[in-house]
């Protein structure tokens, strides 16, 4: 990593005192309601198939698996939240920023590959790195190696229900994917706004 | 020791060794993060019950058969087509989608296309995307990663008919 920045190194304080590009929250979206409609579609058919009894067997059953879920979330949230605020920005956006080359997107698989948990790790997680200055392209490579080469998802779903020769040798036809995915990505992005990048390089 | 287990101590592992960086930056920074986090989380718990409550109801009227019989041996490239569709268009949590893969594979469907439709289905199960990705990411983000990674199960589904088998 070069050090030619003639200034020293700003302490941390720039995280405090700013605020941290927030999310938008959208109260209810769109797609909230598409999922409320097929959930409440799929749900008569049930009924309809079923009866009461099918209707509350997948109730309980969705219920204790909603339970389950419901601490990796917060940890997901915590750590989401934690990360965008203690990595410093000027360095997120040198080393996973449009500049970053490959480099960047290596590192991106690297971190999308070690990262634990599952969607509610891995979205608020990227989403902070966004936030911090990372590009499009390493962001997009962090979240298809989350998904492709991961191995959260792999240990606990697929390989029991695959079998470990599948597993292993998917994982192994997906290993040059992230990267190909974030360099498509940022060949695209620079083409289809070429504006945007100028800005992302000027702040 | 269960692999879910596990992989929750290295999520609530990770999530101590943040915070206590963050900690120690000072207590301002600490308590905005946690705040921060906790505000996320209360936002996202409703869209995720719906989700994780729904889906059960989502998969249970979607028959496997439908899905499993598109990815035949014989089907070649438009079945590495149907494969991906069927991937992003599979409901329900991973083990609707590996176990649909499986059975395809055990009832004669063809590596490649098994290959293409789990990944199409990392990629892009379209519930996924909705339930998760959307509501963490900006959505500009979301569509536009789902763009550039519609080739990847085409590329796999050729890397698996390069290298063969398992």
């Amino acid at each position: 990593m070069s050090e030619l920045s003639p200034k020293n190194q700003p302490p941390a304080e720039d995280a405090e005192s700013e605020p941290r590009p927030g999310r938008v929250r959208k109260p209810i979206g769109w797609s909230t309601i598409i999922i409320a409609a097929l959930v409440a579609v799929s749900a008569a058919l049930v009924w309809r198939r079923d009866g009461t009894d099918g209707v509350l067997d997948i109730l309980t059953h969705d219920l204790s698996l909603f339970g389950g879920i419901l601490p990796r979330v917060l940890a997901g949230c915590l750590l989401g939240a934690f990360i965008s605020e203690i990595l410093p920005h000027e360095k997120v956006s040198r080393s996973l920023g449009p500049k970053s080359g490959l480099k960047g997107l290596l590192i991106g698989t690297a971190f999308g590959a070690i990262l634990p948990g599952g969607p509610f790790t891995a979205y608020p997680v990227a989403s902070a790195l966004l936030a911090v200055g990372a590009d499009f392209g390493a962001t997009i490579a962090m979240v298809v190696s989350w998904t492709l080469i991961g191995y959260g998802r792999a240990v606990a779903w697929e390989i029991p229900i695959m079998g470990t020769d599948f597993t292993l040798w998917r994982i192994v036809i997906s290993l040059p994917l992230p990267v190909l995915a974030g360099a498509l990505g940022r060949f695209v992005y620079v083409r289809l706004y070429p504006k945007r990048d100028s800005d992302e390089d000027a702040a | 020791m269960s692999a879910a287990l596990l992989i929750d101590m290295l999520l609530w592992g990770s999530v101590f060794g943040v915070g206590l960086i963050a900690f120690r930056r000072g207590p301002p920074v600490f308590k905005a993060s946690l705040r921060e986090g906790s505000m996320d989380f209360i936002n996202i718990v409703p869209r995720i019950a719906l989700g994780v409550i729904g889906s059960g109801y989502i998969a249970a009227i979607i028959p496997q058969e439908v899905i499993t019989g598109w990815l035949g041996a014989d089907s070649g490239w438009l079945g590495v087509a149907t494969a991906v569709v069927a991937g992003a268009a599979t409901p329900g949590g991973p083990v609707i989608g590996f176990s649909i893969g499986t059975v395809a594979l055990k009832s004669g469907g063809g590596v490649p296309q098994v290959v293409a439709y789990v990944v199409a289905w990392a990629l892009f199960a379209f519930q996924r995307v909705i339930l998760w990705e959307i509501p963490f990411m900006p959505a500009r983000f979301v569509w536009f990663r789902c763009a550039v990674s519609v080739p990847f199960p085409f590329l796999a589904a050729a890397i698996a008919m390069v290298i063969g088998k398992p």
